[in-house]
């Protein structure tokens, strides 16, 4: 069994968001992690690994600083790792880096892909469907629980829905975009930190994608646009009143309200 | 030269500090209140590798350097002393020995089990009348006319890890000579021994004022039939033995130091800078900013000579005053910074609840086991005026 997981570096954002003077993110001044979802998702595919044997490979799209969460994602036990980059791949949306990635992966074997959820600098959530759309194979989203059948080739998914779950199956290859809470990733180990420096990331750049459009990668195939980033805005400190009596507090409120306009 | 750690390095750091805040810091206070071995840790320590970072893959180990070890155990120490010194009395005093000094079948027996954590490892040299003079070293070891068993009698004390552990090193005198002089001298062998084995008992567990969830137990061994094989090196080499082993230990209990200043001075920095005195923090007095950067100065001139201490151990055959140099240097750091922590954070310093007062009891163990800061200036001078 071949499973592909899709990883990304992302800003860790318990230190604090920093902002560039144009208001987009400040990456090199805040530390890189390997986003939750996606490291939830390494761990399904690890726990494939320890089950069934299966042949685990990490794939990501980034700055060539990207290898840091690809060794990582070996020092845990990933088998191989891939890099995607290249300058012509910036400024990607949801829609260029899942055409992006997607080009990648018809040059990968896989049963299985797993991706997070969303990143924590996005939010977005998007880019796991779109992949499996652009491959043509089923996704399924949210997974809190994942079981694999090895030889009907399916696999059983326990997928969050608002205020209930569903259990969905599907026959594999598949895709299945993994919840932060799914489980508790493992740490790496010092041994296999020492091997991930050992091993070789491959790299691939524009040329190596397949099937993949010039209108569909980078900037320019990015239909989204950033018109706007923002940190969460302060609010002030709020007036404190101690009313004399609970009718006077009624009357002060509806004062503020006639004032504001509300009422 | 390189003052750089490569990324290598800087993983492996980021890996046992985040190990140590989630696993060992919450757990911290109650080790020390209940002085109870923190079994759990370390048996999620034996998962991640922790057990065997220095040992080569093929003896179960990680295969890694003496210096991701260090770091570990600094790394560690920065949280809890006590979880710091299992994994350094464990790898340094046990697994170091039997890597050196055993046989392939030695090896194989109770170095892979060690190195994968499924053993624990200690180490027994000091007796109730011989701690800096081994000559006063009262354990005997006599074999057999048939020269199959070693039988030992006699007491070791202060052993780290000592009930817990499942396979000691232990020493004994197996010979007496007579020196140039016609002075009678003592000759040393090492011992491997296994918990369980008919004749060996523990003996009280010390009451301790730091480190107070390591398991410091005295061993006792009458008429412990020890099998011919299990003899570490030759017979009579039992005290370079013990001494080269200690100069790998005094790398790890001063990585052990390093830490425990560390965390102390975290803790202050933290603390200083929301602690509000007369209208403004006590980070923004003076005094409190020359303290830290003394703090902070120290703990970094300790680090490297840490590191380098670690790293004359992979490169080099003998690196006994590197590590003096590292341990009188870390230990001192740890003893100086920890006071001052505690001074820092005035009464709640006092306070267990706050911790740096327990950083500051591990602290002066530091300066005592393993060769006390005095044996450390002898090594140190010796090699100065030889």
């Amino acid at each position: 069994m071949k499973v592909v997981v899709c990883i990304k570096q992302v800003p860790d954002t318990k230190g604090g968001v920093k902002f560039k003077p144009d208001g987009t993110l400040d990456r090199g001044a805040m530390l890189a992690i390997m986003n939750p979802d996606d490291k939830a998702g390494l761990e399904a595919a690890l726990r494939l690994k320890d089950q069934y044997g299966a042949e685990v490979t990490v794939v990501t799209m980034g700055l060539p600083k990207a290898d840091a969460v690809l060794r990582e994602a070996m020092a845990m036990g990933a088998d191989k790792a891939v890099l995607i980059t290249d300058r012509v791949l910036g400024g990607a949306d949801t829609w260029a880096t899942s055409s992006t990635i997607a080009g990648a992966l018809r040059n990968l074997e896989y049963d299985l892909i797993i991706t997070g959820r969303q990143a924590i600098d996005g939010d977005t959530a998007q880019v796991g469907p779109q992949i499996s759309e652009h491959l043509q194979i089923p996704v399924i989203s949210y997974a809190e629980e994942i079981k694999v059948d090895e030889k009907a080739k399916t696999v059983e998914v326990k997928r969050q829905f608002e205020d209930r779950y569903h259990i969905v199956k599907a026959k594999m290859p598949c895709l299945i975009t993994a919840l932060s809470e799914l489980n508790d990733p493992r740490y790496m180990t010092p041994g296999g930190i020492f091997d991930a420096f050992d091993k070789d990331v491959t790299v691939w750049g524009r040329n190596d994608l397949k099937d993949v459009d010039d209108s569909n990668i980078g900037l320019k195939g990015s239909p989204t646009q950033i018109a706007k980033a923002s940190d969460k805005v302060k609010k002030g400190a709020g007036e404190k009143i101690v009313p004399e009596s609970d009718e006077a507090a009624a009357d002060y409120i509806l004062g503020k309200l006639q004032e504001k306009k509300v009422v | 030269m390189d003052f750089q750690l490569d990324a290598k390095h800087e993983m492996a750091r980021s890996l046992f500090r985040e190990f140590a805040e989630k696993e060992v810091k919450p757990r911290a206070i109650e080790v020390d209140e209940t002085e109870e071995f923190p079994r759990d840790t370390v048996e999620k320590m034996q998962k991640y590798g922790f057990m065997g970072i220095p040992i080569p893959k093929e003896y179960g180990g990680q295969g890694c350097d003496p210096l991701t070890y260090a770091m570990c155990v600094e790394e560690l120490s920065k949280v809890c002393g006590t979880t710091g010194v299992i994994v350094s009395a464990h790898t340094s005093l046990c697994c170091d020995p039997i890597l050196t000094y055993g046989t392939e079948e030695q090896k194989q027996k109770y170095l892979v089990p060690l190195a994968k954590g499924e053993k624990l490892g200690a180490f027994g040299l000091t007796e109730p009348m011989a701690g800096t003079d081994a000559q006063g070293v009262q354990t005997r070891a006599v074999l057999s006319d048939d020269g199959k068993e070693w039988t030992l009698n006699g007491s070791k004390c202060f052993i780290t890890n000592g009930k817990e552990a499942d396979i000691y090193i232990i020493f004994a005198y197996t010979d007496v000579v007579e020196d140039k002089k016609g002075r009678k001298q003592k000759k040393f062998s090492a011992f491997i021994v296994e918990k369980g084995t008919p004749g060996f008992t523990f003996g009280t567990k010390e009451n301790k004022m730091g480190i107070r969830g390591s398991s410091t137990y005295e061993l006792i061994f009458q008429d412990c039939k020890i099998p011919a094989e299990n003899l570490l090196g030759a017979r009579g080499k039992g005290f370079p033995i013990a001494m080269h082993t200690l100069d790998g230990g005094r790398i790890g209990i001063a990585a052990q130091a390093l830490g425990i200043a560390e965390g102390a001075l975290e803790r202050a920095i933290e603390y200083t800078k929301e602690r509000k005195q007369f209208g403004r923090t006590i980070a923004q007095q003076q005094n409190t900013q020359f303290q830290l950067a003394n703090m902070a100065t120290q703990c970094e001139a300790a680090k490297l000579l840490v590191y380098a201490a670690a790293e004359a151990k992979r490169t080099k055959d003998r690196y006994s005053v590197e590590a003096a140099k590292a341990k009188l240097f870390a230990a001192e750091t740890a003893m100086e910074v920890t006071t001052k922590a505690v001074q820092l954070f005035g009464g709640y310093g006092y306070i267990r609840e706050y911790e740096v007062e327990r950083m500051m009891r591990d602290a002066k163990i530091t300066e005592i086991y393993e060769g006390t800061s005095e044996v450390q200036r002898m090594v140190i001078s010796g090699a100065l005026l030889a």
